[in-house]
């Protein structure tokens, strides 16, 4: 039998070098590249570039919230039409508000997170060569790319870009003479979006048929990391939900370029009566927050991964109850399908309906709150190493905890009929899902860091860059809670010109110059980042000294990942200092008859033979042992 | 022994791409799913049923993409027993079959627009829903036509059996969905009709 095994390994190692025939040419290897690596660094810079824009976006519109009546003559310089006599238009503000949200809800924590860790951790952790179909997976990227090129762009038209808010509701996005961003830049926004789906459902299919598919010998499900779990997961999450937003925009784009009424209805626009009929709002609602809400958590189960996987590792501890961790993500996968309706409290659903969506959106804070537990049971009494990318799951856990505690409230539908649409649900989610997810990004960009490019970041800018941000990103989001509370709602251009809201001005400053110091920190990572791909220093092959398989790579790239044969699995991914080891923690790839001192009894649920060799070793030596 | 081992990997790879078409079957689904919800959601409103009676030619085309089916059936058979003139055969009757479907879907568009009146554009976009429904399977069929012509291909070019057998099973997941869609569909129009 295991000769046998070995044979085959022989081979496929000779089927490698097979591969390897054709040439490495520049545009194979860095643009058109179907090696996972490659696209994963493409997905990552991609993903930072686009969050850099989107960052600018959002400091020019705290910019008009903190200085309303004041002129930027720079601004007009930069902006042109858009910002005419230096003060920034109200079209271009909803403009602004817009495109900042969509490129860091879409672009950023969804391509730009589940792109890089799901095209580098996959295959590396489960111990695959590549993906399933190297080639679809490079259309993922270069469908994400055009996506991207295409939002951006939309700031190029004559009228700026989609306005309407993130969410497209119609009839704004409905009918292209609304408001100027309803034209050509709603155009642009919905041709952009139907590129980013189908590069979504590309790289989702991908992933979920490499992790059912391609496990090395030993990886059986239970055995897979955290990471890997949550980024299938997501992946799931993905291929079920973008389908029906796609279904929700063909409907729009129906509405808006060929005249039907599937959701405008007695509408006048200047004056004339347009000639739709019967159609309904509310149903576009449904299409979009039935991906909507799962989307949510596509953003934030792949920061749940990394951030779980990066805590048990610098803490030097298992995961604190890795099969609680693996239900409540399923669980949690599985709920955020029938949630949606707590986003339509408002649209005067029926009260019966709105209370089982309570019911539902209460009962999915359960699995989140056992994550929660967990993290900071996995902290506790821990050996902590507080490396940058420690830090930043730690500020995680922080943020996911602070914003997810409002969504209870926000679940309520007798208290979210005075808070929706306020800066509460602006505090909630920038919060839960905004600050959680870049944090949990930033985490493994930090960890990975060595072995995406095979030098390490520097480790103070890192905790500069923690600090500036963490601090920043609480005292930007926490003051909104109490705007909410005050009724002040969001989106709107100037709300402190209301008499009864012009207290907040002094709030809007200090918020403004709090995002600016953030924003200012970032520009650390940036330089960090940069200069440590080309100057860093060199790493070792295992820098953190953990247990998963990425670790055991040769730290130079290669296509296909392992020289010779795949590495074969005995352990799950968490032995760190288990008691009886001499060292701190025993990599994946470690067989149990390796470690005899440190296995315990459980180490042999599914497998008698084992448990009789570790009977038997044990009772030797309890009898060498001398008596106490 | 290395042929066999490439095959054996080349295995284990198609394995994976047949997968993938299984859950790109879940995506599809789950677009005519959102479909099919939103036209219950729109319908449910007052004065927004569809009444219309659901043109004859949909029962003509229902019949040929379901002896398509199982034309490709019978191809899939063929291909491995090693016939592969008899799946030569099978394979252009079901293309030739997919063709006359999409036909006959498009003259029942022309039926329901110029002798029945039930526009695409209008204030009740129940019946706007039976072109989209329609609409988006068409798609789906253009596509899946593709797919089969790379079948038929890869039957006259003579690539190997393992590759000829994958290529015929990633056609047939894909055309026996499009087949069972259609009846969903055209069930749930039915149910829907007054
Ligand atoms: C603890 C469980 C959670 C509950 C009970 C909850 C509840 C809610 C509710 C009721 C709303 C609607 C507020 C309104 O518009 O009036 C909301 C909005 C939102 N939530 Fe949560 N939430 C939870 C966790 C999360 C998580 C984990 C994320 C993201 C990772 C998230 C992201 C969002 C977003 C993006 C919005 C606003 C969307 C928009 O209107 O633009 N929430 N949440
Ligand atoms: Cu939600």
């Amino acid at each position: 039998m295991s000769t046998l095994a070995v044979h085959d390994h022989d081979l496929t190692h000779h089927d490698e070098a097979h591969e390897h025939h054709h040439k490495a040419t520049f545009l194979n290897t860095y643009v058109f590249s179907q090696d996972h690596k490659m696209i994963a660094k493409q997905f990552l810079i991609t993903g930072i570039t686009m969050a850099f824009i989107g960052m600018i976006l959002s400091l020019l519109f705290r910019i008009q919230l903190a200085y309303p009546t004041q002129s930027f003559p720079l601004l007009e310089t930069l902006l042109g039409r858009f910002a005419p006599q230096g003060r920034i238009s109200p079209d271009f503000y909803m403009s602004l508000v817009t495109i900042h949200g969509t490129i860091m809800v879409f672009f950023v924590l969804t391509a730009g997170l589940s792109g890089t860790f799901a095209n580098l951790l996959i295959p590396l952790q489960i111990g695959a060569r590549d993906m399933a179909s190297p080639f679809v997976n490079m259309l993922s990227y270069w469908f994400f790319f055009l996506a991207s090129v295409v939002m951006v762009s939309s700031f190029l038209v004559q009228k700026g870009p989609a306005s309407g808010g993130w969410t497209v509701y119609p009839p704004l996005s409905a009918l292209p003479k609304a408001m100027p961003g309803s034209g050509e830049g709603m155009t642009l926004w919905l041709i952009s979006m139907v590129l980013f789906i189908a590069s979504s459902l590309m790289g989702g299919i991908n992933y979920i048929s490499t992790v059912l598919n391609m496990r090395t010998k030993g990886m059986d499900l239970w055995k897979m990391p955290l990471t890997v779990w949550a980024l299938f997961l997501t992946a799931i999450l993905g291929v079920l939900a973008f389908p029906v937003l796609v279904a929700g925009v063909v409907l729009l784009i129906f509405d808006r370029s060929f005249g039907t009424s599937f959701y405008l209805s007695d509408i006048v626009l200047n004056g004339q009566v347009q000639p739709y009929e019967g159609g309904s709002p509310i149903l576009f609602q449904h299409l979009f927050w039935f991906l909507g809400h799962p989307e949510v958590y596509i953003i934030i189960m792949p920061a749940m991964g990394i951030s779980s996987e990066v805590l048990s590792v610098n803490s030097r501890k298992p995961i604190f109850g890795y099969h609680a961790m693996v239900y409540s993500l399923i669980g949690i996968t599985l709920l955020s399908f029938i949630v949606w309706g707590h986003h339509m409290f408002v649209t005067g659903m029926n009260p019966f309906l709105g209370g089982v969506f309570m019911i539902t959106t209460l009962i999915i804070a359960v699995p989140s709150a056992v994550k929660t537990f967990n993290w900071l049971a996995t902290l506790w009494r821990g050996n902590i190493r507080f490396t940058p990318a420690m830090l930043f799951a730690i500020g995680m856990v922080s943020f996911f905890i602070s914003g997810g505690l409002t969504g209870i409230f926000l679940g309520n539908a007798a208290l979210d009929v005075n808070l929706h649409d306020t800066y509460f649900v602006v505090a909630h989610f920038h919060l839960v899902m905004g600050s959680a997810a870049i944090f949990g990004m930033l985490a493994g960009v930090y960890h990975w860091f060595p072995k995406m490019f095979r030098r390490m970041m520097d480790e103070r800018l890192g905790y500069l860059h923690f600090w500036l941000t963490f601090a920043g990103a609480y005292m930007v989001f926490f003051p909104m809670h109490f705007m909410g509370l005050d009724g002040v709602p969001r989106r709107y251009y100037a709300f402190t010109e209301f008499p009864s809201w012009n207290k907040w001005l002094t709030v809007n400053v200090f918020i403004t110059w709090a995002a600016m110091l953030s924003g200012v920190a970032q520009l650390a990572f940036a330089y960090n980042f940069i200069h440590s791909i080309f100057w860093g220093k060199k790493t070792v092959q295992n820098p953190w000294n953990a247990n998963t398989l990425e670790w055991t790579t040769p730290i130079e790239h290669l296509h296909g990942n392992w020289p010779g044969e795949l590495p074969t699995v005995y352990r799950w991914a968490y032995d760190y200092s288990k008691p009886g080891s001499e060292e701190d923690f025993i990599q994946q790839t470690v067989p149990f008859s390796q470690t005899m001192s440190s296995n315990l009894p459980h180490d042999f649920e599914d497998n008698p033979g084992g448990l009789e060799e570790y009977n038997k070793w044990t009772a030797t030596h309890k009898a060498n042992e001398p008596v106490k | 022994m290395i042929m066999t081992q490439i095959q054996q990997e080349d295995r284990v790879n198609l394995g994976a791409k047949k997968f993938s078409m299984w859950i790109f079957i879940f995506t599809s689904f789950m677009l005519f799913a959102a479909l099919t919800s939103g036209f219950i959601v729109y319908s449910g409103q007052k004065g927004h049923a569809l009444d219309v009676k659901m043109p004859t030619a949909f029962i003509y085309s229902t019949i040929v993409i379901i002896i398509s089916s199982l034309t490709l059936f019978l191809a899939s058979k063929a291909a491995k027993q090693l016939q592969f003139e008899k799946q030569k055969l099978f394979l252009l009757v079901t293309f030739f079959l997919g063709i006359v479907f999409l036909v006959i879907q498009i003259y029942a568009w022309y039926i329901l627009t110029y002798q029945m009146g039930v526009y695409f554009v209008g204030p009740n976009a129940s019946r706007t829903f039976i072109y989209v429904f329609t609409g988006m399977h068409l798609l789906h069929i253009l596509g899946a036509l593709i797919v089969l012509l790379f079948a038929i291909r890869g039957a006259y070019t003579n690539i190997p059996q393992v590759k000829n057998l994958y290529r015929m099973e990633m056609t047939s997941i894909f055309w026996h969905f499009l087949d069972i869609i259609w009846i969903y569909l055209y069930v749930f129009l039915l149910l829907n009709q007054n």
